[in-house]
């Protein structure tokens, strides 16, 4: 007779029973390890250790995922959810065409125009004819697949990153892929949400999945209490200062600690949006009550005994007690100040009233480093408080949700727009702008002298008329500060919705505190 | 759809020695909005390469003639930001069919090797002594063997090798790509997909 026993516990005792025979047995086992443990009838005991990784919440949802692995090699990886645009997907269902093949599983893709789209008059046809054509073929290739489409006008219009989660498509443990780096955006409600290419687009519109090794892991925990004026916003780019853009490249990032547990969703999809901008595939926050009550009763979430079933599901996503990470990173909450972006990668970051750092005192390439001064036309040393600007961008898949627009709100109420300020505030979906216009926050705006526009990605990537003029300066609460990224020449300081207020109303970089009402104590 | 097969690749190189190189650059946003895959390479680093005015920079590296071949070198973190595909087929539309970098960002990265263009990662040693090679003699060759996994610097015959999978190795050897062998398992996908909880 033999009992084999496995046990996934650091500390256990069990009793076995062999005819008359009554043993007690005590193991200890050391964490991250299965202990297998044989009994013989009347003959020693053997106590097997097999070192077994506790799993991450990433290892989990990924794991769970896989349909094949191929020795080294990639794992054949498959999607729940894909979400597509217009920009990244005509080559792609071309490749369909060429193949005579239909999209798979077309109830597990939606579509939505954004990249492209204008933010002003929405109603009227498309007038530059590039941008129109790539609208008509999405519409077109939605059609013809019986893929759900919601181009422009249509109440689910909206950036793709704001209406997945809005409309329930995002929920925990799911695989969700785009043809946009910032698909990690859902990562904050614990799917496993990454940007692809083109090529693999078609794969997922072809076979529902993708073919990728494994990331490593990392968990980033930021313990602590923010300080006041400290948003997610703040948080993100004050990682990717101490990370660089490189520093998470490889890595699939779980974001842990009081900070990001305190959070709201919004916030979190703040936070896990910006984990490419440190070169990860993506970040993710293991789900909580907090993520559930968001998800529930949204029109594409699961209802009834569908939620049920999801829920047991959910519930068990979390990093073990005892996983561990390729790379593990804490930081105290305390540290973080309002940040501002005074260079060309978001990197490049700093609190908002220190100065610009001098070549000699960071790592890497000077010569890079002064190109990227040179372009924004500033110097090692200065200061960036005070500094004039000429554009804000309130807006994107980063920052234009509801709860961005309140911020903003809360510091530009009662003040009037600088008059050397052009303000495009520019809601990340309709539902986001009929939220403004219920809070009334679009009075407050009004009163103050801005203007809201309509949905899209807008000057986040300038790919419509929302052009930010060469060797002007933007605040915006977008992602990237590449050269060129808001329009040729056009030079962008990244902060947060905070930050951003502040300089509209000031008309040049002001720290926030300083326009925000003493707190009582 | 198959792509070009990539084995030997004998070629001098076009060195661009900045760091960080993000995918915003090697093709703006505002060139992609072709529904078709061709075009790109007229538009590769454009606001690097060209005037407001159309006119060519005349200090940017691809207007510069006596540097020229299928070899693209890049510094450290090359293909930042976006996931644009296009930036892969601005690279390889342009002529190149190997970028060489100490650091490459993964969706770059992925997206080359679906399209053909072999990346392949040096340390940052050697990719100084390509840079270095390359600025004595700009018509200095470099040949990357994919079977071998090398990559040499004929003139001095310094030579390192490089890490790729097994599987990506194979594709690119017979320029196969991921969609035929996903349809070639599409039936276990299908079963697989019955069992899923979302």
């Amino acid at each position: 007779m033999c009992q084999l026993f496995v046990l996934y516990t650091k500390y256990c005792c069990f009793i076995s029973c062999s005819k008359s025979k009554f043993k007690l047995n005590i193991v200890i086992s050391a964490p991250n390890h299965y202990v297998y443990f044989f009994h013989i009838l009347n003959l020693p005991s053997y106590i097997l250790l097999f070192t077994v990784m506790s799993k991450t919440l990433f290892d989990k949802v990924w794991d769970s995922h896989v349909v094949q692995h191929i020795e080294n090699g990639p794992d054949v990886l498959f999607i729940d959810r894909h979400l597509v645009h217009e920009v990244t997907s005509p080559v792609a269902f071309l490749g369909l065409k060429n193949r005579s093949i239909k999209v798979l599983y077309p109830e597990r893709t939606f579509a939505t125009a954004d990249h492209n789209t204008p933010t002003l008059n929405q109603h009227l046809p498309v007038k530059d004819k590039l941008s129109a054509n790539q609208l008509k073929a999405l519409e077109e290739n939605s059609k013809a697949h019986s893929i759900p489409y919601w181009g422009l006008g249509h109440e689910k219009n909206g950036i793709v990153h704001v209406i997945g989660p809005e409309n329930g498509i995002t929920v925990p443990g799911a695989t969700i892929v785009c043809g946009d780096s910032h698909t990690s955006t859902h990562g904050a409600f614990g799917a496993i949400a990454f940007g692809i290419g083109t090529s693999e687009v078609e794969m997922v519109l072809s076979t529902q999945c993708i073919m990728q090794p494994k990331p490593k892991s990392m968990r980033i925990n930021v313990n602590g209490t923010l300080n006041k004026a400290v948003t997610p916003k703040d948080v993100a780019l004050f990682i990717i200062s101490k990370l660089t853009t490189s520093g998470a490249t490889g890595y699939f990032v779980e974001y842990a600690g009081d900070v990001f547990r305190n959070m709201s969703m919004e916030g979190r999809m703040t936070v896990c949006n910006l984990s490419i901008e440190m070169g990860a595939r993506g970040g993710m926050i293991a789900p909580d009550e907090k993520t559930f009550d968001y998800i529930k009763g949204r029109e594409y979430a699961p209802k009834g005994a569908a939620w049920d079933k999801a829920m047991t599901y959910w519930e068990t996503l979390y990093s073990e007690d005892d996983a561990s990470f390729d790379k593990e990173l804490t930081f105290e909450a305390s540290e973080i100040e309002p940040m501002i972006t005074y260079g060309t990668n978001p990197g490049m970051g700093m609190g908002i009233k220190n100065d610009i750092p001098r070549a000699e005192t960071l790592e890497g390439g000077a010569a890079t480093y002064q190109k990227s001064l040179a372009y924004m036309n500033f110097n090692e040393g200065d200061a960036m408080i005070g500094k004039p600007i000429d554009f804000v961008f309130l807006g994107s898949c980063t920052n234009g949700r509801i709860e961005d627009f309140r911020a903003f709100a809360s510091i530009i109420k009662g003040r009037r727009k600088a008059d050397n300020v052009t303000a495009w505030l520019v809601p990340g979906s309709h539902r986001v702008e009929e939220a403004i216009k219920d809070e009334g926050i679009l009075d407050i705006l009004h009163e103050s002298g801005f203007e809201l526009r309509e949905p899209g990605c807008s000057a986040c990537l300038a790919m419509n008329d929302d052009k930010i003029p060469a060797g002007k300066y933007a605040v915006s609460t977008s992602n990237r500060n590449f050269e060129g990224r808001q329009g040729p020449g056009a030079r962008t300081l990244l902060a947060s919705p905070l930050v951003a207020a502040a300089a509209a109303v000031t008309g040049k970089v002001t720290d926030p505190r300083e326009l925000m009402e003493l707190e009582t104590v | 759809m198959a792509y070009d097969k990539f084995n030997i690749l004998k070629s001098s190189a076009v060195p661009l020695p900045i760091e960080n190189v993000d995918t915003d650059q090697i093709i703006p946003a505002r060139f992609l909005k072709a529904t078709e895959r061709k075009g790109f390479g007229d538009n590769l680093f454009r606001d690097w390469r060209y005037n407001p005015d159309n006119t060519p920079k005349e200090h940017f590296v691809l207007n510069n003639p006596i540097y020229k071949g299928k070899i693209l070198v890049g510094g450290k973190n090359f293909g930042s930001g976006s996931s644009r595909e296009h930036a892969a087929w601005a690279v390889y539309d342009y002529g190149f069919r190997c970028v060489v970098s100490s650091f490459f960002a993964d969706i770059f990265r992925n997206n080359c090797l679906n399209i053909g263009v072999l990346p392949v990662q040096v340390s940052p040693e050697f990719l100084d002594k390509i840079f270095t090679a390359i600025e004595a003699n700009p018509d200095t060759e470099i040949e990357v063997s994919l079977p071998e996994q090398t990559i040499t610097i004929l003139e001095s015959g310094e030579s390192e090798s490089f890490a790729i999978n097994d599987y990506k190795k194979e594709n690119m050897l017979n320029g196969f790509d991921d969609i035929d062998y996903l349809l070639n398992i599409k039936n276990n996908i299908e079963a697989f997909a019955q069992n899923t909880p979302l």
